[in-house]
């Protein structure tokens, strides 16, 4: 009894915003699609990992509520994304095909994230203005400063909207990077995506105060905290956020408590968002048990046929190492590192 | 042509860039208000104002890091740290950032920018502020690294840097900011390649091969040798990277002999690194070791005299020079 009082409360709390928020059905279908789309990719690049077929790489699971929220609001192809490596939700929901996250993983010569030349999970993309180079925590967020103070200074209205676990706010670069959006009011969203554990290290053993967002009063920003298993409640947040990003008002820390789930495959958790939201759909019928079956089914489909497609892909020519260390017209005498642009002598 | 110093070299080489191109930003510590440490930048935040000529906190990670940002997003970034020293504190963004972005993202992402910034020894500043790291940076595939030692080289690499598509590291010399040079007027469009070094005064009997400050040690020594009757060549290897290994190797197989001069430390530094090249593919034109003048392996002392005895001396590439050119060559 206890329990279905408190289901009920959860989806009258859900009937609100979405009414709040003004989401039709369908855009809560695209919402629930995505999330599910990241789950059925994550729990392929697993499989990949556990074949060894991949190194490398870190699942969305749990998170995908938290990064489907965050860049519902986001203008694709006019702000600039900055993930960390366990975005892949945030990835997909603004377009990045899966077939370019499975040539990714596998490193094959068409991936057109990198050629085959960066680790998976540190993706990029030039015109969904996805900018990675994060495979050191936090130094993201100083790229994101930069890119807003460039959007800010060419008036583009773009913002830039970061990733980053709670972890990476003990490094030097969060606390730079904060106090300079700060101190110019950038267009920028420092989005943490707290799961409580930075590897192995708790949150109580990486900083003093209780919550990421506590540390935006040191910057002069709006500190949020967001449930991140509610993607109703990450869209309102992460609208507030742009809103004032766009007009001119600076940066938000917006920090989404984010569950941690067990392993794909066991029982189904009643904190995963990918399973609060259907049970939600459901109950409200908007979504059919058959037309969610159907739903999965056609996404398997698909996504099985993009992996078969990357696996049958073709590595990178090795003849090719020395490509895009520099611009292609960049001349040097260098003879010692074709690379370089030098010959063999 | 006329005479200016190498900080107002510098500061054309950035102002004739502002003008040309509305993408080009500065960015950096002091540089407004203090006009920049040393003074390069005085003036540019009035003319350009204080969002393209932007003073930061003191942060040197987020100077690099934004600039990094604002060039992936389309902006031409000039990035002045206070000293290179101090950029050992931004030295993820410059290594693991700047110089992979192109090669990490199979050439769809760049970054072009520049970062400017003093080294050297010599005017007291003790054993933190005293230091000429190039070879840090140099070892660094993706970045370009690169030390002029004239005004005119000072300006027209600097334009240059700033066209390029690539990350750049213009490393100038603290005693270098107030020698003066002939650069042609200002407005007269010119820029000096990133790739390519320059002789700097002929001779037949020895070659001396430098950079930076070093280069005007390396002239004085070539005068006073000359008055004994050996003719030292001296070769500016302006860019440590991509180095211009035809211009040392042309010298050497003139003179059959090399002094490699520099302030830096011996060990694993770009000295070594020239010297190796040059033993690699000039081999059979070397008819003597190669010698090399060095910085004393310490961290740069404070006493002025103490200071004197730790970096090189005119006279310490004299005694180099004479070690390996025959006293029948001198008449």
């Amino acid at each position: 009894m206890r329990r279905q009082d408190d289901e009920r409360m959860r989806f009258a709390r859900l009937d609100a915003r979405r009414i709040t928020l003004d989401l039709q059905a369908d855009d809560l279908l695209r919402a629930y699609r995505n999330m599910l789309r990241a789950r059925l990719v994550d729990e392929r690049l697993a499989e990949l990992r556990a074949q060894g077929y991949a190194a490398g790489g870190a699942s969305c699971r749990g998170h995908e509520a938290a990064q489907v929220g965050c860049v519902e609001p986001l203008n694709v192809g006019l702000d600039y994304i900055l993930p960390y490596y366990r975005d892949l939700a945030a990835l997909l929901a603004i377009g990045m095909p899966p077939e370019a996250i499975f040539l990714n993983q596998l490193s094959r010569a068409t991936d057109p994230i990198s050629g085959g030349r960066m680790r998976p999970a540190q993706w990029n993309s030039r015109a969904l203005r996805v900018v990675s180079a994060s495979g050191l925590v936090a130094t993201q967020t100083l790229h994101a400063a930069g890119i807003a103070f460039a959007a800010k200074l060419r008036h583009e209205n773009a913002v830039a909207v970061t990733f980053f676990g709670e972890g990476a706010t003990s490094e030097g670069d969060f606390h730079e990077a904060l106090n300079f959006a700060g101190l110019h009011h950038l267009p920028v969203i420092f989005v943490c995506e707290n799961n409580g554990i930075a590897l192995s290290t708790p949150q109580s053993a990486q900083m003093s105060v209780a919550h990421v967002a506590d540390r935006a009063a040191g910057y002069g920003m709006p500190g949020v905290i967001v449930d991140g298993s509610d993607v109703l409640a990450v869209i309102g947040a992460a609208r507030e956020a742009f809103m004032r990003a766009r007009s001119g008002l600076g940066p938000t820390l917006l920090e989404v408590i984010v569950p941690r789930l067990g392993p794909a495959g066991s029982m189904p958790d009643p904190h995963d968002p990918v399973e609060q939201l259907r049970v939600y759909l459901i109950s409200r019928g908007d979504l059919s048990p058959e037309a969610d079956a159907q739903m999965r089914a056609d996404l398997a489909a698909g996504l099985d046929a993009a992996l078969k497609a990357a696996l049958a892909a073709p590595l990178p020519d090795p003849a090719t190492v020395g490509e895009h260390l520099f611009a292609p017209d960049s001349a040097s005498p260098s003879p010692t590192n074709p690379a370089d642009g030098g010959k063999e002598r | 042509m006329r005479t200016i110093t190498y900080r107002e070299a510098l500061r054309e080489a950035m102002r004739e860039e502002m003008l040309r191109d509305e993408r080009v930003i500065v960015i950096g510590e002091d540089i407004d208000g203090y006009g920049g440490t040393y003074a390069v930048t005085k003036g540019l935040a009035d003319e350009f104002g204080r969002e393209r000529v932007r003073d930061t906190p003191l942060a040197e990670e987020v100077i690099v890091g934004a600039a990094v940002g604002a060039a992936m997003a389309g902006m031409r970034p000039v990035a002045e740290l206070m000293t290179m020293n101090f950029s050992l504190l931004a030295s993820d963004q410059i290594v693991n950032t700047a110089a992979k972005v192109r090669y990490m993202f199979g050439g769809q992402t760049h970054v072009p920018m520049v970062i400017r910034m003093p080294a050297g020894g010599g005017a007291q500043r003790g054993a933190q502020h005293s230091q000429t790291l190039e070879s840090w940076y140099a070892h660094i595939p993706g970045l370009k690294v690169v030390m002029p030692a004239t005004p005119y080289d000072a300006k027209g690499m600097l334009k240059a840097a700033i066209r390029d598509e690539d990350p750049v590291l213009l490393i100038e010399h603290e005693l270098l900011y107030g020698i003066k040079g002939e650069v042609p007027d200002e407005g007269v469009d010119f820029t000096v390649p990133l790739n390519r070094g320059e002789v700097r005064r002929e001779g037949r009997d020895v070659s001396l091969i430098t950079f930076s400050r070093c280069v005007h040690l390396c002239m004085q020594a070539a005068e006073e040798l000359a008055k004994e009757g050996i003719e030292a060549e001296v070769v500016d290897m302006r860019c440590i990277r991509p180095i211009d290994l035809d211009l040392a190797l042309d010298s050497v197989k003139k003179t059959n002999r090399a002094v490699v001069v520099e302030e830096g430390w011996k060990y694993y530094g770009t000295g070594q690194g020239f010297a190796a090249l040059i033993y690699e593919y000039g081999f059979d034109d070397l008819d003597a070791p190669i010698q090399h003048v060095t910085g004393v392996d310490v961290p740069a002392p404070y006493a002025k005299n103490l200071e004197k005895a730790a970096f090189p001396v005119r006279n310490d590439i004299i005694d180099a020079v004479k070690r390996i050119v025959p006293q029948r060559v001198a008449r």
